[in-house]
């Protein structure tokens, strides 16, 4: 099962750094979208995927799945979902104020 | 306890200054605000007594105890000297300042620059740590940048505050970077440690390198030549910051340093050639640029520079007495080091006079340009008794403070030149450079003096009717102005109970086979002194005289290149080469960012994985369920398709199908908090997206050339294909053994039987608590994008 | 949007309560079921939301009068608070305790203090959510 994940982990990043790279805002922010998505993956992937029982103590004797990724996804997924929001605010106000959503002519706007 | 309470009480006072100037108004924040200086020094005066008899007062308490670093204050001699003057002139400082500076100024802002300024000086004469002093030396650059723009309006005061910030500053890192070498060759940051341990250190490789980079601070901070040249920039602040901080306080700050490192550096040949030659060249420069300035406060700067100078060649000359090969009585030469200290305070009294009463012709006249100014004096009688004693004391005549200790420093020059144990010949100069100094001090004392408030009076080129100060301005430079002449009359007073203790903490070890403290005399016959201090009013009058005809010598070359240009270029060239190196990589494009993002990484990561010959992939596959391989056909699919769809919402939905298939993989994989929380995350995410799709355009392809469309598919595929790799590589290892195993005691340690939650409330909280922080600062950040933003049409935020 | 239709109001009324006690139940349940501060906060943040879908902000405004920059700001500052209590008492910053009390009614239950600390969690999202959806509805 991991070595599935982690090839698709590597898809999930390829495409996700393709998007980043583009000029578009809506593609950079769902480009960070799906590399956020691509590390919760990964992570999980590393402490085990599937081995062990669902990590609440009443519910089985164990071995438990590890917690420790869990507990480190759960709080970066609260993050990533602050980060997307702040970008996406970002961009339609940018949008609003230069009239573009492709960064180079944002740039140009911002040098002048 | 004491002593901490001494350094903070001024930062105490200061954060209470703007409630309390609310409450009591402009009128009274000055007398609050003199208050602390005032008690400060009454109760370093009641100390006296105590540190007079050798005892220490001193505190310590762990800062940063894992780097060595402590709080720890100590009270000396040394320290008591530099303290009495920061307290004492202080208090003088801020009575002035109360008449001097109009309510309109922003007080409150003044006021807190002038006590933080107080408080860290005072820290970094009674700092028993070398970081400690650092912190408290960098906090005297960055108040005294502060008070230097206090008129930030102007360009000059602008100007002003960040020359002398980055002279200062980068003295004060190098003296950082010789500390460093001290706690390398030492093991520890305490000072008195670390001067105990002269003996052992001497020899040691790293002991010049870090003697120069010392230096460097104490030189910067002290005006010697050639980094004197912010001082006269840092005229621009109003007078009784230049009488305190630039003349009575901060510029000691080095002479301090110099004083505490005696102990350790102090009979080294290089530390004395140091010493006195940048000394000396700064006395005869600083003199020497005086007599041609028009503005006063200006001519000051440059007299201050020279006295500056005067008492670092002073320190060089006593340092003499510390080495083992010094022919004759060691004791003669810690005479120097005495006369230091002498002329130290008696220059704090004379030029803080002097100062106020530049201010006080500036304040009631409008200008304080000489070429507009004369015969004041009656029209201002006890400025001009002011000006005489300040200028007369500085010039070095009786009856006034600076007669002595003006005879004192030739008499050291003078035994230096005749015996200084080190091999060299520079030191029959400095007697004569020094007396030629001194001629040029007279020179612009009597200028001070005569063009100021004798000679012919302009009326038509100043705008307003002269008239005396304000009684309340004049209490602070005439309780100066009986001081030195005070001093003159009762010398041995301040030199028993003041200087004394500080020459023990100077030469510990001679202090305690010889009294180090000479019996001061106005009257000691005619001697090689007091004849050099005849014909230095001899040829100085001569000089005064005649000084149109000679003026023109400072229109010759040398003189004319000043450092000032230099540091000007330097600065220039500074700017243009971080501009252009800056540029290089700074393109304004997300897109070439990103690209060093990821291409650092996989030069750094993968370099290292394949350098290292760790890439060891694991290709074993485990049992593989339906629905999981289902799932990451779908996820691998719709991932793709994101890079071709040709409408965001479509990409929008297929960014969904991959969060919820996520979720998915955490029910699969046992984690139900995760598959909880990322359902209901991607929902609101979508949903927010959707909503913001409301204002944007819908994107067009991609307009990119085919060339960088490629580069970044082989950046995107390059990242890939690393993260893949090293997931495999990582699969393959187990180094070490998890920790997770203590977290499933969650039910005992923290009462929950979730463990993920466990780590989340209880194992982890302080992460939790940071993540909250960070999710309102997002929240605040959209909510201020949104909500203040400016109106059209409405003033700009940058106000362009 | 007034056109929304009479069902997806109708529905909406009863669901909504629904979602609320969904949330309420797994902020309580998350100290030993799946749930928490996170999750809970979020359920609760997006039964709000769909409020503000079907109905508009003035209307929801009357019902629910809550400025909820602040209960943003609340939350951060009880989950910072709930841990200094352990810091006043000479533990490290953030200890957590935990008892069980015999309670009238409930019975044997235990009382930890990591559910003030959950609370402050859940308030901030839902202060945070809500603000960053009702900021940029409100800016059409």
């Amino acid at each position: 099962m991991e070595f599935h994940m982690i090839i698709l982990v590597g898809i999930l990043v390829t495409v996700a750094v393709y998007l980043l790279l583009s000029r578009n805002m809506i593609r950079i922010i769902l480009g960070t979208a799906v590399l956020s998505h691509a590390v919760h993956l990964l992570l999980i992937t590393m402490g085990g995927a599937g081995e062990g029982g669902v990590p609440l103590l009443r519910e089985s004797d164990g071995p438990y799945a590890d917690a420790l990724p869990q507990a480190l996804i759960l709080t970066a997924i609260v993050i990533s979902f602050a980060t997307t929001a702040f970008l996406l605010v970002l961009a339609y106000r940018t949008y609003e104020e230069s009239g573009s959503d492709n960064m180079n002519t944002i740039r140009r706007i911002d040098r002048e | 306890m004491y002593a901490v309470f001494v350094i903070f009480l001024p930062f105490i006072m200061a954060a209470l200054l703007p409630p309390v100037h609310r409450l009591i108004g402009d009128r009274l924040i000055g007398w609050y605000v003199m208050a602390v200086p005032l008690i400060l020094f009454a109760a370093l005066v009641r100390l006296i007594p105590r540190i007079a008899d050798g005892e220490i007062v001193s505190a310590s308490y762990a800062w940063i105890p894992d780097a060595g670093i402590d709080l720890a204050v100590r009270i000396d001699g040394l320290g008591m000297i530099f303290a009495l003057l920061i307290t004492g002139v202080g208090t003088l400082v801020a009575l002035y300042s109360i008449y001097y500076l109009s309510p309109r100024e922003s007080l409150g802002h003044f006021y807190v620059y002038l006590l933080l300024f107080m408080g860290a000086m005072l820290g970094v004469v009674f700092s028993d740590n070398l970081m400690l002093l650092y912190t408290f030396w960098e906090l005297t650059s960055i108040s005294s940048f502060l008070l230097i723009a206090f008129w930030y309006h102007r360009k000059g005061s602008r100007y002003g505050a960040q020359k002398a910030m980055l002279i200062t500053v980068m003295g004060g890192v190098s003296m950082l970077a010789g500390f460093l070498m001290l706690y390398f060759m030492t093991g520890t940051f305490s000072i008195s440690e670390i001067i105990g341990m002269r003996e052992s250190l001497s020899g040691a490789p790293l002991l010049i390198p870090a003697m120069v980079l010392i230096l460097l601070g104490a030189f910067t901070k002290s005006v010697q030549f050639p980094f004197h040249i912010w001082l006269p920039d840092a005229m621009e602040a109003p007078t009784p910051v230049s009488a305190y901080l630039h003349s009575a306080t901060m510029v000691k700050a080095g002479i301090y340093l110099v004083a505490l490192f005696t102990p350790l550096f102090g009979g080294l040949e290089s530390w004395f050639w140091s010493l006195s030659i940048a000394g000396i060249v700064t006395l005869l420069w600083g003199a020497f640029n005086a007599m041609k300035q028009n503005d006063l406060k200006a001519l000051l700067a440059y007299s201050t520079i020279s006295q500056l100078g005067l008492i670092m060649s002073l320190l060089g000359f006593g340092s003499v007495a510390l080495s083992e090969s010094a022919a004759g009585d060691p004791t003669a030469y810690a005479a120097a080091g005495f006369a230091a200290f002498f002329y130290l305070l008696n220059h704090s009294t004379f030029k803080g006079l002097l100062f106020m009463v530049v201010g006080i012709v500036d304040h009631e006249i409008g200008t304080r340009d000489i070429r507009r100014l004369g015969g004041l004096m009656s029209f201002m009688p006890v400025t001009f008794t002011f000006a005489v004693i300040g200028s007369f004391s500085m010039a070095g005549l009786p009856p006034f403070n600076g007669f002595l200790s003006k005879e004192m420093f030739f008499g050291a020059a003078v035994d230096v030149a005749s015996g200084q144990p080190f091999a060299g010949g520079a030191e029959v100069l400095f007697p004569v450079v020094g007396w030629l100094a001194s001629v040029f001090t007279f020179v612009y004392c009597t200028i001070i003096v005569y063009r100021t408030f004798l000679g012919p009076s302009q009326p038509e080129k100043i705008d307003r009717v002269p008239h005396e100060a304000p009684k309340g301005m004049l209490v602070a430079p005439g309780i100066l102005a009986a001081l030195v002449i005070v001093i003159f009359f009762f010398p041995n007073v301040v030199g028993k109970y003041v200087i004394g203790p500080a020459m023990s903490v100077m030469f510990p070890e001679l202090s305690r086979q010889a009294d180090l403290v000479p019996k001061i005399e106005a009257w000691h016959g005619f001697n090689l002194p007091l004849l050099m201090t005849f014909g230095v009013i001899a040829l100085g009058l001569l000089l005064f005289i005649t000084f149109r005809h000679w003026k023109k010598v400072y229109r010759v070359a040398p003189f004319r290149w000043t450092m000032d240009s230099i540091y000007r270029s330097m600065l220039g060239a500074g700017e243009a080469g971080s501009t252009i190196l800056t540029d290089l990589y700074m393109t304004g494009r997300s897109r070439d960012y990103f690209a060093f993002i990821y291409l650092f990484f996989l030069v750094t990561v993968g370099g290292m994985l394949f350098l290292t010959g760790a890439f060891d992939p694991d290709f074993t596959r485990g049992p593989v369920g339906i629905f999981e391989i289902s799932f990451v056909i779908i996820m691998a699919f719709a991932a793709i398709a994101m890079l071709f769809v040709r409408s965001r919402i479509t990409a929008t939905l297929l960014n969904g199908v991959l969060g919820y298939s996520v979720a998915i993989f955490f029910v699969f994989f046992r984690a139900p908090d995760l598959a909880l929380t990322q359902t209901v995350i991607e929902t609101v995410t979508t949903v927010l997206f959707l909503l913001c799709f409301h204002f944007l355009p819908e994107w067009k392809p991609e307009d990119s050339p085919l060339r960088t469309k490629v580069v970044n598919g082989i950046i995107a595929v390059g990242a890939g294909t690393l993260v893949t790799a090293f997931g495999l590589t990582v699969q393959g290892y187990d180094v070490y053994e998890s920790i997770s195993g203590y977290f499933e005691d969650s039910y005992k340690l923290a009462g929950g039987s979730n463990i993920v939650n466990a780590i989340l409330g209880d194992f982890r909280a302080f992460d939790t608590m940071l993540e909250v922080v960070v999710l309102f600062i997002a929240g605040i950040g959209v909510y201020t994008l949104i909500a203040l933003k400016p109106k059209k049409g409405g003033d700009d935020v940058e106000g362009k | 949007m007034k056109e929304n239709d009479v069902i997806l109001r109708t529905v909406t009324r009863a669901v909504v309560f629904i979602i609320l006690t969904f949330g309420v139940e797994l902020f309580l349940s998350g100290h030993h079921n799946p749930g928490g501060g996170f999750v809970g906060g979020l359920v609760l943040s997006s039964a709000l939301v769909l409020l503000y879908v079907v109905f508009d902000i003035e209307t929801v405004h009357q019902g629910v009068p809550f400025d909820f920059r602040k209960i943003a700001a609340f939350g951060a500052v009880i989950s910072l608070l709930s841990g200094t209590g352990a810091a006043v008492l000479g533990k490290p910053f953030l200890t957590q305790g935990f008892g069980y009390f015999d309670l009238p009614i409930f019975g044997l239950t235990e009382l930890a203090t990591v559910t003030i600390f959950e609370a402050g969690v859940a308030l901030t999202v839902i202060g945070t959510v809500v603000t960053i959806i009702l900021s940029i509805s409100k800016d059409v």
